[in-house]
């Protein structure tokens, strides 16, 4: 919430902030700064204990590689259609940020689909969250960006609400945006953790 | 509740018309809460200065819990064979003394400092997320109980405040302290990051015009840098704390031994944050000094930008040195020369700190008043904490001293002779801005000389105790090992108990100053400026208004209100008064702004940060429990969001044209 008596000026077109950036847009950065060192603790802990496997399978005699590339890929696009979203959102084209908007969401819900399907067939091999180091810190990294992308779908579709009921206070281009900042960074985060937990062998 | 439709207050001081005011849209439930000056007010305020207060007094109240806990470490510990409190419940004690008094008061006090005055000082009318503010103030509250109800539920958490694992873990700590301990600091640390993301953007975005970086006071940089340290630093307990949860609760195997796990893992994450932790708890402290020793010296802070750029060093080499926290852990030698350096290193930019305070100081004309000796107090025991401190950074010689009462002597001058009286200058120093009376001097310089006394007797002697070996955390000594001579640590340990009990008295007359102060009718009102100050918190009323500056102040200077006070005769080069505090105010307040929007009340800071710790009582003890905790926080959210943006008798402008009278819808979606 900005609607302090500085920010007051962001009624009416300019926010009047010293840094130029709306409080909003700056509170969000910062968080996404705090939210590195989180994945930074989980990525640390996961690399740590990666070889570590006293019972069940290894790492490499589990990891699906074509299929988690498919689903990246799908959560890589879901970018993409992120950035038509803002775009349109500045065009003030309601009708094209709720499209892109919801493609981005059902983008990443297919990827949470992805990694449900793959913590299952996981789980069958016999993986499971207590049977080794690797599977407790392999299952809780993905499974907290999972979180993240999944926070990330609820508040894309509470979007597309806010925006069909025109109930956005501000700049609704905005909003969007930094509902996309947080999607970009979930995405960069699978970016690391696809690289150092799948591709590159223990 | 019934809301009348009339102009607030803060208009009418503001001269704004009242024909100006368009009632918004009530949508049922989703109204704000109005104003009012009932006890009730406190629980959906989003002003920082209540909130201030709020955590300032809760804070307090947790310093009497953990200084209890103390005084009974200290009972135990007087005589051998002390059998006041048994091993176990020792346990309890000293993990529960150095939690709360980390988390529960040295934190949130210098939250509660940091939200009074930060806004003031850059002259902002609020944070710039005021309910996320009043959420945090929340969650920290409830985290706080929950976390001392595990008294009362078998048991507080007994694995010492950075609580290895895998000592910690259900099969060396079954009980269910520690899942408290590990839960309610998850809660606290949701207000700590929520409390940083919200005060960095309040310094870096909201302040007055000409108010830049390098004009801003200390006490702002300092928060400024505090914060920043716990944006990076609270994400990573966050993480050792879960995985620490995960293991109890669900199973996971992250510090079991036997399936390979590396007991060094916790002990990295838990001094990643907790090195910077203890810049965390430093540095609002030395902001706090770095205000008061220029006001009571009659001089400009010596070296301003050394001293706003060396807490940024602090801030920046304080990554650097968690390990020397673990140099008898086995980490090998290139590891230790490489943490012993840095720790020497980071001694540097604080021994820069010190050298300007007593630059400050010289030739200034110094007032011995409380606040200035509680200033002075914390300049000479920190640099008496922060030597030994030096000496840890000496490997070999931090193996002999690792877990004996060398170390907590050290801890102790830093953060009781450092931090803590930092904290009580400040009291001091601003108690007439926050509550319009000044404390009794006389009272005051009692109170200090008690603590120093007090201090130096507890926390001294521990050195000569722990060269002698003598263990930290261990419940009982026994007369037969005592010693010789002046070595006899029975001798020392009683000494150190009676020392406490002193310091517990000086803290007690800090009290009694209080209920004196504000019940005695011989003491007057304090003057708006009764210390001749030199920043822009003191250009407000006592106690600030609730939009704090009627107009904005332009600012021109570093001690802005200074320069507004006192000019230089370009003739004589004599500094001489030019204005009276009284005037610098009526001279601001003389074209006040209109249309002064102060953000609304709101219901659902409290009821979010409540579901908290429902959730964590489930997890605990019933699942089931948890599931109505987290449907309470998916509502309550849904209010926070739902909740329009204005209270129904707040101050409006008109909808500029083209917005097609979608005032009346105005959300807040993000805070």
């Amino acid at each position: 919430m900005a609607d302090t008596a500085l920010a007051h000026g962001a009624d009416h077109g300019a926010p009047h902030t010293t840094t130029g950036l709306s409080n909003n847009k700056l509170g969000m950065w910062i968080f996404l700064g705090s939210e590195c060192l989180l994945f930074g603790g989980l990525i640390s802990t996961y690399m740590l204990y990666k070889g570590r496997v006293s019972a069940g399978p290894q790492p490499d005699q589990i990891y699906d590689i074509p299929f988690t590339s498919v689903s990246s890929f799908v959560l890589l696009m879901s970018s993409l259609t992120m950035v038509l979203a803002v775009s349109a959102a500045h065009r003030r084209d309601d009708r094209n940020t709720n499209l892109w908007l919801t493609v981005t969401a059902l983008l990443g819900a297919t990827f949470v689909g992805g990694q449900v399907y793959e913590f299952t067939a996981f789980y069958r091999e016999g993986l499971g969250f207590t049977t080794s180091l690797f599977g407790s810190s392999f299952y809780t990294l993905t499974g907290f960006h999972g979180v993240h992308v999944t926070v990330g779908i609820i508040m894309l579709m509470a979007l597309v609400g806010m925006v069909r009921r025109n109930r956005i206070p501000g700049s609704k281009a905005e909003t969007v945006e930094l509902i996309g900042l947080y999607w970009h960074f979930v995405d960069i985060v699978w970016i690391v953790i696809f690289t150092l937990v799948y591709l590159i062998p223990s | 509740m019934a809301i009348i439709e009339r102009p607030s207050a803060e208009i009418a001081v503001a001269g704004a018309a009242p024909s100006g005011v368009k009632p918004s849209e009530a949508l049922g439930v989703f109204k704000r809460p109005a104003a009012s000056t009932s006890w009730k007010d406190w629980l959906v305020t989003v002003d920082h200065k209540k909130l201030g207060i709020m955590y300032g007094v809760a804070a307090f109240f947790f310093f009497i819990v953990g200084g209890v806990e103390a005084l009974l470490i200290r009972l135990q510990l007087a005589g051998p064979e002390g059998k006041i409190l048994s091993a176990d419940q020792y346990n309890q004690m000293f993990t529960m003394h150095a939690t709360t008094m980390v988390f529960l008061f040295v934190m949130p006090m210098v939250s509660a400092f940091a939200n009074y005055f930060v806004p003031l000082q850059i002259g902002a009318r609020d944070v710039a997320f005021p309910r996320i503010n009043a959420f945090g103030f929340w969650c920290w509250l409830f985290g706080g109980i929950f976390l001392n109800t595990s008294w009362f539920l078998g048991g507080a958490a007994d694995g010492g405040w950075f609580m290895y694992a895998p000592n910690s873990s259900t099969l060396f700590s079954p009980s269910h302290g520690i899942d408290f301990w590990v839960l309610g600091l998850q809660i606290t640390g949701i207000a700590s990051l929520t409390g940083a993301i919200n005060l960095i953007v309040t310094v870096l975005n909201m302040r007055a015009p000409g108010m830049k970086l390098m004009r801003m006071p200390i006490f702002t940089w300092m928060t400024l840098v505090v914060q920043f340290l716990l944006l990076f630093a609270m994400p990573v307990i966050t993480v050792a704390l879960f995985l620490l949860s995960f293991q109890r609760s669900f199973d996971a195997t992250f510090f079991d031994v036997a399936a390979g796990a590396d007991p060094l893992l916790w002990q990295h994450l838990c001094w990643i944050f907790g090195h910077p932790e203890v810049y965390i708890l430093i540095l609002p402290s030395f902001g706090i000094v770095s205000e008061i020793i220029p006001v009571f010296s009659k001089k400009p802070l010596f070296g301003y930008p050394i001293v706003a750029m060396s807490g940024a060093a602090i801030g920046f080499v304080g990554w650097g040195v968690w390990a020397h926290h673990m140099f008898a852990s086995g980490l090998g030698p290139v590891s230790v020369a490489v943490f012993s350096m840095a720790t020497m290193a980071i001694a540097v930019p604080t021994g820069v700190k010190i050298v300007n305070w007593i630059m400050t100081m010289w030739g200034g004309k110094l007032s011995f008043t409380v606040p200035m000796l509680f200033a002075i107090g914390l300049v000479v025991q920190f640099t008496i904490g922060g030597l030994s401190g030096v000496t840890h950074s000496v490997a070999p010689s931090d193996t002999q001293q690792t877990d004996t009462y060398y170390i907590v002597a050290h801890f102790h001058y830093v953060l009781f002779g450092g931090a803590i009286f930092g904290l009580f200058a400040g009291f001091y120093y601003w108690w007439p801005k926050i509550f319009r009376k000044q404390l009794s001097e006389s009272l005051g310089k009692w109170n200090f000389w008690l603590m120093v006394i007090g201090m130096n007797m507890t926390f001294g002697p521990m050195h000569i105790l722990g060269l002698q070996g003598q263990p930290r955390r261990m419940q009982v000594w026994t007369e037969a090992r005592a010693g010789e001579g002046f070595f006899n640590i029975g001798f020392w340990n009683r000494i150190a108990s009676l020392g406490s009990f002193i310091l517990a008295v000086g803290v007690l007359l800090f009290i009694i100053n209080i209920i004196y102060t504000h019940k005695s009718k011989k003491v007057a009102i304090a003057p708006l400026d009764p210390w001749d100050a030199r920043s822009l918190e003191w250009m407000t009323a006592n106690p600030p208004v609730e939009h704090n500056f009627d107009s904005i102040p332009t600012v021109n200077n570093l001690d802005e209100f200074f320069h507004r006070k006192y000019a230089e005769d370009p003739n004589t080069h004599e500094v001489r008064q030019v204005a009276t505090a009284e005037e610098v105010l009526a001279e601001l307040n003389a074209h006040p702004d209109e249309h002064i929007h102060m953000p609304s009340r709101s219901y659902w800071p409290i009821l979010v940060s409540l579901s908290l710790p429902i959730i964590c009582y489930g997890l605990i003890y019933n699942r089931l429990l948890m599931g109505v905790g987290a449907a309470f926080l998916l509502l309550t959210m849904f209010g926070w969001a739902m909740e329009p943006s204005t209270a129904p008798d707040d101050d409006f402008d008109p909808p500029a044209p083209g917005e097609g009278g979608g005032h009346t819808k105005e959300l807040a979606p993000l805070g």
